[in-house]
């Protein structure tokens, strides 16, 4: 396994690669990170203390941030040189999910507003 | 080799590879996870496409049910919260696992397990409670696209469980052999996977589509 390669260039993601306090230290913030990060954000779509139509955007701000976390934290994705294929790998997948996720909608939208109305579409039937 | 690489600079300090292959292929326990890796987000480009059609077609009700009226914010915080205890264990699992132990790597995979039965369990009771309400997948297309989204999570969750007791039962039959604990290792990527696209769905579909 890869702890008896110090010199290595790569690493496995997901392989925790230290000393066994530092590893279960690692899963530990994590998941106490996620927990908070979970906690604030059932708050945040609870509470009325907060301006309304800025929730949603805070709600996907806070999942963005503990998606960060699973993957420091869980998946061991980090800067370090022997991680940068892992990275890469990551940051050419969140390029494909942001480009069909934000096409998606954009294109959605703009169908939608040069809908005809479903009644007016009806009378055009008969 | 060494000043070859270091006048054509793609090498990292302390490292010789020039990253033109004179080295060759790293090994086998680098390889495989890092395929892994590479179907793992290719997973989540599928998922980004289930988000998509379930955020267009969110408001697509058809004068049935709207998503206020039908989540639970209180059942869907348990499932969270199983889900990602399950992610945790999974890891205190691989680290038993690195050091060959094998009754704490059973039982860590064990409560993994356990914890993702006790999250599958609710997911379908609120998708039987949901249809029996006449709030099933035909009713709307919001309703099409939500079962399609969730479901496809479920079922991810479902072939986790099945892959989690294939590789207690190969630990136990076979031991700490290399290839199991690449396997082993393939699962915990899968599994914390699946624990990151829950935080997107807990958030888009629950969250955000019951806020007032």
């Amino acid at each position: 396994m890869s702890e008896n390669r110090p010199d290595a260039s790569n690493v496995a993601p997901g392989q925790p690669h230290d000393s066994m306090f530092s590893e279960t230290l690692s899963y530990v913030l994590g998941l106490g990170l996620a927990l908070v990060l979970t906690g604030i954000s059932f708050w945040v779509a609870s509470t009325s203390a907060l301006w309304g139509p800025g929730v949603a955007v805070g709600l996907v701000v806070l999942a963005i941030a503990q998606m960060g976390v699973h993957l420091v934290f869980f998946l061991h994705i980090n800067t370090a040189p022997d991680n940068t294929n892992n990275v890469l790998a990551l940051a050419f997948g969140v390029l494909i999910v942001a480009l069909v996720i934000a096409g998606s909608l954009w294109i959605m939208d703009h169908l939608n507003q040069n809908m005809m109305p479903m009644h007016q579409m009806m009378q055009m039937q008969r | 080799m060494t000043s070859e690489a270091a006048t054509i600079g793609l090498t990292h300090s302390g490292s010789e590879d020039t990253g033109l292959g004179h080295r060759g292929p790293e090994s086998k326990s680098i390889v495989v996870p890092y395929g892994f890796w590479l179907f793992v987000l290719s997973d989540m480009v599928l998922f980004s496409a289930l988000f998509a059609t379930y955020a267009s077609l969110a408001h697509a009700t058809d004068g049935g049910p709207i998503s206020n009226q039908l989540f639970d914010r209180n059942l869907v915080a348990v499932e969270t919260i199983a889900l990602l205890l399950s992610s945790f264990v999974c890891g205190l699992a691989m680290i038993a696992a690195k050091r060959a132990n094998m009754l704490w790597t059973q039982g860590w995979l064990f409560v993994t397990g356990l914890l993702g039965f006790v999250f599958l369990s609710i997911e379908l009771y609120e998708f039987a409670k949901m249809i029996g309400e006449g709030a099933g997948p035909q009713r709307s297309a919001f309703l099409s696209s939500f079962f399609t989204l969730v479901g496809c999570h479920g079922a991810h969750v479902t072939c986790g469980l099945l892959w989690i007791g294939t590789m207690m039962a190969q630990i136990w039959a076979k031991g700490f052999r290399d290839d199991i604990v690449r396997r082993l290792l393939c699962l915990s990527i899968f599994w914390h996977a699946l624990d990151i696209i829950w935080v997107a769905i807990f958030t888009i579909v629950y969250l955000i589509g019951t806020l007032a």
